[in-house]
């Protein structure tokens, strides 16, 4: 058998022991005793690893062995947490457990990640429909700015609710503006990179290879004026910076992005009310305390007080931060994990993404290339805008921290963004000799990790 | 392309090292600081989550327990009660959400938490059979009847009675009026604390205020009886006649000192053991300038004056200045001028006579018990040595016994039992009654009890004897109680 499935294999194992483990603890530390469900949380979560795994060796048997581990990891973990956080609301009035949910979507997104490794055969394919990808982004980013439809939550007007059903569509939006731009840029790459106008100082190229770009860039605008969501705003402007610079190769693209981005800021700055307090907020949270700040400095006491060690599962109060589960349960885990915790799962994150990136230079094609570059870039900068808000390292806008917050959408989306890396990572890693043909299972053959 | 995305690489790593840093920074460099911020109320919440260890008397009589909190949706899970309410806040203190805590409950908290050291080992036996850990009984030396004899005894008159065993030092009973209630202070409502804490800190007769332990006074003729150790111990004797004028004609001022209401003390001399029996002004006035400033001070010393007082909880330092010119000398020797004391310091000047001169710290708890009964920590009062030699104590002793059998402290005596005392009328302000004092100590079999009582604004300016009318019943009372009626 394939190695890189065996290893992959092992860390799934040391994935499902430590979200069993935690899971244990918890009802442990909740009620004194292990809790009812613990066998059927760890039957699920083996079963649902297994069958990913099982999946990936028939059909993508050279695949990075790390983002799936790593995202049943996070995965496992965020579910037991937000477990924890219902035992600590189960006393409040309009208790509403969000545990089964999530698990729900857990098993949902296994079946995303599934799907996708099975339709997906090849990530080229992707490719033949651009503009169709385009225009379901946009329409996508477009509808919780629709009467009806949308939802404003919190002040951001990101929600979509069609019956019983409610999600937030910029999680899928996300994944088919970045099939997008590296289709695009793929094609373009040398026309954008050539100038042939010059405007002043600048050398520019044809406008008409611009219309498209110019047209996500203002899709990134529509998301931050009309649904007034700073955290998708910024993070497709980051992936758009980033694609066109690793396209392009030339740097004042990205000057000219971020530009676009600090007068795109300092315009939402002076119209929205909103946005001022959040910078205002994250200068001083503690003057605004009783109001807008009390979310940030709950946040930080948590982290506070969870110190180097943490508190412990179930013995921390991260419920009194409020939003806990979704944007403040990186600080949740702080306050329990402690720093040991929390620089641990930033360290999964980074391995993650370094793997992503790793998958980019390996990629057989240019659009593989700017695929998996666009998906990581898009999956980095989701941690960093929301470790970054939640820490008081950058203002804080709400978003969902990849696999461990609560929330549907997102994980679907994450699910799928992983199965495409995997994808990508199948077809540039070359095939030991015998790879793809039957071969004895104890010939003692090493292939290299990459 | 790949070059770029090596770049990227290098953008990424950069980014999360930030990411990284952050909580570096909220977890170990800013942590103290916010963990003891007051609004990050973390820390009291995993505090009120332990069941805090109940303060018992030394007969098992609860005064401070932890109760379920039975407010619905309270975040703090239990809640101190104090069953006899204000009878015995001058030595537990409160434990409030929004003031603190104070006396035994923060002096020892660490025990009623059961996070002392010593209840170390018992702690990580409940860590690996994942037990919660209730916290530590803190026993104390109060012996309940003598609590409430002296509390009944004062009744509603400002002031304060302090009872120790003498050879231990042990507190037996400390009470003052008036009074608060701690479980005013330890509900979990902050309004309601707040509340009844203006409206305890606005009272002018000072409630909050532990009078026993923590407030001073002019000893007034009880100091008389340091003057007289320091006049033994200088070589004066017990025979030796010494003046005893109607008026003292103190040099270098007009104020002379006189006897109350300007009586004569008898005749032209009087023995020490005379004087003090009648407690003659002008004897010890004349002797203080005798001795002079420095050996008055000095003996006052020997008793614990001017040092931190060495008692378990927080108490006023007892002073006299060490330098005094002539006439403030003749008046600190009659306990007036400067010279303060606290009652729990004359409590212990009696009890340091009462046992042959050999000074015990006073200590009101003993011993802390874990939760399965075993002793996890013993306290006891620290022998302090010897502060006058015995021979100077058995005569003070003698002459304390005078004053009760047929001096100013008759009200004192008990039917069958050898009393020893000394009433104390201590002027404070003009115009104003002086305060009423008495201390004294008594034994009967193998129990002993040495008693300070102070009654502010008790006693009458006319009269020396008013000390012994108004402050030496109580002082009876509280030892009749202690040796179970004394006949």
């Amino acid at each position: 058998m394939e190695s890189r499935r065996n290893v992959e294999l092992s860390l799934l194992l040391l994935a499902l022991i430590l979200s069993v483990g935690a899971y244990v603890v918890v009802g442990l530390a909740a009620d004194n005793e292990v809790p009812a469900g613990s066998a059927g949380y760890g039957a699920t979560l083996a079963g649902l690893f297994l069958g990913a795994h099982l999946v990936l060796r028939w059909r993508a048997p050279q695949a990075d062995p790390i983002l799936l581990p790593g995202a049943a990891l996070l995965n496992g973990l965020g579910l037991v947490m937000v477990r924890r956080l219902d035992y600590a609301d189960a006393a409040k009035d309009n208790y509403r457990p969000e545990a089964p949910a999530q698990a729900l979507w857990t098993v949902l997104g296994m079946a995303v990640f599934v799907a996708v490794i099975l339709v997906v055969r090849d990530h080229r394919v992707l490719d033949r429909y651009r503009y169709s990808w385009l225009l379901l982004g946009v329409v996508l980013l477009m509808l919780p700015a629709l009467p009806v439809l949308g939802r404003e939550i919190n002040g951001a007007r990101l929600w979509v609710r069609i019956g019983p059903f409610s999600g937030q569509p910029a999680e899928a939006a996300k994944i088919a503006l970045v099939v997008f731009l590296a289709a695009y840029l793929a094609e373009r790459k040398e026309l954008l990179a050539t100038a042939t106008y010059r405007a002043g100082p600048f050398l520019l190229p044809e406008i008409k290879y611009f219309m498209p770009l110019l047209l996500a860039w203002a899709a990134s605008l529509f998301v931050l004026f009309f649904e007034k969501d700073l955290g998708s705003s910024l993070l497709f402007f980051g992936v758009f910076v980033t694609l066109v610079y690793v396209a392009t190769g030339r740097f004042s693209y990205v000057a000219a992005g971020l530009a676009l981005f600090l007068s795109g800021a300092v315009l939402a700055y002076n119209l929205f009310g909103h946005v001022q307090v959040r910078v205002a907020t994250w200068l001083d949270p503690w003057k605004y305390y009783a109001s807008r700040g009390f979310q940030l400095a709950q946040g930080l006491f948590a982290l506070a007080t969870g110190g180097i060690l943490g508190q412990g599962w179930n013995q921390g109060r991260p419920d009194f931060i409020p939003f806990a589960s979704t944007d403040f349960i990186f600080a949740a885990f702080g306050e329990e994990l402690g720093l040991l915790g929390v620089t641990a799962m930033l360290l999964v994150y980074l391995l993650m993404v370094f793997r992503g990136l790793r998958i980019a230079l390996a990629a057989p094609d240019d659009f593989g290339k700017l695929l998996a570059v666009g998906l990581v870039t898009s999956f980095a900068l989701q941690v960093f805008v929301i470790v970054g808000g939640v820490t008081r390292l950058i203002p804080l806008t709400g978003i969902t921290l990849p696999f461990v917050s609560f929330g549907g959408s997102s994980l679907l989306a994450n699910y799928a963004l992983i199965a495409l890396l995997c994808r990508i990572s199948d077809e540039g890693t070359p095939a030991p000799a015998a790879a793809r043909a039957p071969v004895p299972a104890d010939t003692g053959e090493v292939t290299v990790i990459r | 392309m790949n070059r770029q995305i090596r770049r990227v690489a290098v953008v990424v790593l950069v980014a999360f090292m930030a990411l990284l840093a952050a909580p570096l920074y909220w977890q170990v460099l800013a942590a103290p600081r916010l963990t003891n911020d007051s609004r990050n109320t973390r820390v009291l919440i995993k505090e009120y989550s332990i069941e805090r260890g109940a303060i018992v008397l030394a007969d098992q009589t609860p005064v401070a327990t932890s109760v379920r909190s039975k407010q619905r949706g309270d975040p703090l899970e239990f809640v101190r009660h104090y069953p006899e309410g204000e009878r015995y806040g001058m030595v537990t203190g409160f434990y409030s959400l929004v003031f603190g805590r104070t006396l035994a409950e923060q002096e020892f908290n660490s025990f009623l938490l059961g996070r002392a050291p010593e209840q170390f080992g018992q702690n990580v036996t409940d860590l690996l059979t994942a037990r919660e850990t209730p916290g530590g009984t803190l026993v104390l030396t109060l012996d309940r009847a003598t609590q409430e004899a002296a509390e009944q005894a004062l009744r509603n008159r400002k002031g304060a009675v302090v009872a120790l065993d003498p050879r231990t030092g042990a507190v037996l009973a400390m009470t003052t009026y008036p009074r608060y209630d701690p479980n005013q202070l330890s509900s979990h409502n902050p309004e309601a604390i707040r509340r009844n804490w203006d409206r305890l800190v606005k009272d002018e007769d000072g409630p909050l205020l532990n009078r026993a332990a923590g407030a001073l006074y002019p000893p007034g003729s009880t100091f008389k009886v340091i003057t007289a150790a320091a006049a033994l111990e200088d070589g004066i004797s017990v025979n030796q006649p010494l003046p005893s004028p109607t008026v003292l004609d103190v040099p270098q001022t007009s104020a002379d000192i006189h006897n109350f209401g300007g009586s004569s003390c008898g005749g032209g001399t009087l023995t020490m053991p005379e004087a003090l029996e009648i407690s003659c002004n002008t004897t010890f006035a004349g002797l203080g300038l005798k001795l002079g400033d420095k050996k008055l001070a000095a003996e006052a010393e020997k008793f614990g004056f001017n040092r931190p007082s060495p008692y378990q909880l927080p108490a006023a330092t007892s002073v006299i200045p060490k330098n005094q010119d002539v006439p403030a000398t003749a008046q600190s020797a009659i306990g007036q001028r400067d010279v303060r004391v606290s009652p729990l310091q004359m409590a212990s000047v009696a009890a340091t006579i009462a046992n042959g001169g050999r000074r015990m710290a006073p200590f009101v708890a003993q011993q802390v018990v874990s939760d399965k009964g075993k002793v996890v920590k013993r306290f006891e009062g620290e022998d302090l040595g010897q502060a006058i030699p015995e021979q100077v104590a058995g005569d003070l002793r003698d002459m304390m016994l005078q004053v009760v059998e047929r001096g100013t402290g008759t009200f004192a005596q008990i039917p069958g039992l050898q009393v020893a005392g000394k009433t104390g009328t201590a002027q404070h302000a003009q115009g104003r009654p002086p305060h009423a004092w008495f201390i004294g100590f008594t034994s009967a079999g193998d129990k002993s009890i040495a008693v300070a009582v102070v009654v502010e604004n008790g006693g009458d300016a006319g009269s020396e004897a008013t000390g012994g009318h108004v402050a030496a019943p109580i002082a009876k009372a509280v030892m009749q109680a202690y040796l179970g009626g004394g006949g």
